[in-house]
This record gives structure tokens, sequence and C-alpha cells, in this order.
């Protein structure tokens, strides 16, 4: 039975379909490209406004994203902080081997059922495993 | 793509009569993108630790100043474009879209000058 519904397709209607792949690694590309256009511009903007600002700008951007040290919400927005910073790195990965894997759906390779599964799965897995070898790097040096 | 007949003039240009030049243009930001992301995560990994002097000493730095002022215009080009055509699937009525045109024509435009005059506030020495 399972193996009867494995062998059946998978969009045969507009409103009738499951997940495969490659549907959860485009709407993966678009929700972390608008995500890295927003948080990450935002954050890149803020990092070298505080740079080019002072010693104190710096500090106190470097308090609010990560070290939570100050008496005002700091501690708070750290913690936020740190989930947005990780999360990016792992937007820019996976955006970056999604859009990879675009390149070379544009000149009109890799559209074969097997094959468009096969590396829609690598970047998922290309993504997490870059995102923590980063951190790892990062974090235990 | 000829001038002379009507069909030449328009072959190729599509509805919007801008041909392909939007689809081109977000590919080969894509690739800038991908050379000056990488040269960034990996030139911050290898800095010794996150200090102002440090990073500060490391964006005055030529190579990296260059690297940052063209990261702010690519990585604003590119979102721009991508955001734009994410506005376009999900934004139908007309107050919107014209929210939508003035926020992907003025934003990224603003805040890309704001980069690029920081990173050269940083490479020629201004505090």
């Amino acid at each position: 039975m399972a193996q009867a519904r494995k062998a059946r397709p998978i969009s045969p209607h507009l409103q009738i379909w499951r997940w495969g792949p490659a549907m959860l690694v485009s709407i993966l590309h678009r929700v972390t490209g608008n995500g890295l256009a927003f948080a990450g511009l935002g954050l890149l903007l803020w990092w070298i406004g505080a740079l080019a600002s002072g010693p104190e700008s710096y500090q106190s951007f470097l308090d609010y994203t990560w070290t939570g040290a100050g008496d005002g919400l700091q501690a708070v927005t750290a913690i936020f902080g740190k989930v947005v910073l990780i999360g990016l790195t792992w937007a820019f990965f996976q955006h970056a081997a999604s859009g990879i894997r675009h390149l070379i759906l544009d000149i009109g390779a890799g559209y074969e059922l097997e094959a468009n599964s096969r590396w829609s799965v690598i970047t998922i897995a290309f993504s997490a495993i870059a995102t923590i070898l980063l951190w790892a790097f990062l974090l235990l040096r | 793509m000829g001038n002379g007949t009507s069909i030449g003039r328009v072959r190729g240009l599509g509805s919007s009569h801008q041909g392909t030049h939007h689809w081109l243009t977000s590919r080969l930001t894509a690739v800038g993108n991908l050379v000056l992301i990488t040269f960034l995560i990996v030139s911050l990994l290898l800095l010794p630790d996150y200090a102002y002097a440090t990073v500060r000493g490391w964006v005055a730095r030529p190579l990296p100043s260059i690297a940052l002022i063209l990261i702010m215009i690519n990585t604003f080009t590119h979102a721009r474009m991508g955001v734009q055509v994410m506005l376009e699937d999900y934004i139908h009525s007309e107050g919107g879209k014209i929210a939508a045109w003035l926020l992907v024509n003025i934003v990224p435009f603003v805040a890309a000058a704001f980069g690029v005059f920081s990173v050269l506030r940083i490479a020629l020495g201004g505090a």
C-alpha cells in the first residue's frame, strides 16, 4: 500500500499535491532571499554604520546583537541577535546553494525528476552542514 | 533585432518592453554576490578577534574597502530585484502596487548610499 502510494504522481492537480524536495527548495529560496534582503542587509548597514561611527557605537552594536551587556534591553535583544545571525548564515548558504542550482537549471540541465530531487536535497544538506561548520569554527577555535 | 518592421521592433522584448534585462541582471549580481559574500565571510572568519580596532583596521585596507563598496552596490541591486519579484507576486491592489513601487525604488538606493558612505568614512580615515 505504501509502495503503491509512493509511486503515484505528487501533484496531479492544482489543489491535489504533496510536498516534494523541489517545492521546499523553491519556497526556501524566496524566504531566505527576502530574509537576507531585510534582516541581513539591515544588520550589514547597522554593523558598517556603527563601525564608521566609533568605538562606542560598535560596542553598542555588539552588545545589542551578541554579548547582551548593558543595563537596557540588550540581554533580551542579544538572544534574538544570536538566533538571527545564525539564521542569516544558514539563509545565505541555503540561498547560495539554491541559487547555484538555479544557474544550472537556467542552462537547461537538471530537470530529470531524479536529478532535480537529488540536487534539491543536496542544497538543504549543504546549508545545514556549512552553517554548523561555520559556527563550530567561530565558537570553538 | 531590427528596427525596420513592427515585428522586428518588439521581438524578444515581451509585454514589459524590457526583454531579459531584469532576469539577466539578477543572475549577474547573483554571481557577484557569491564571490563578494564568500570573500566577506572567509575574511571575517580569519580575523584574530572582533575588537573595534581589529575590524575597523581590516575594513580600512584597500581590498576589503573596495569589496565592501561593491557589496553595498551588488547586494542591494540583487535584493531590490528579488524583493520586487516577490511583491509583484503577492500584491494585487493598486494602492499596494504604488507603495511597493516606492519601496523598491527608494529604500535600496538610500540604504546602499549609507553603506558606501560608511565604508568611505572608515577607508579614508574619518571618525
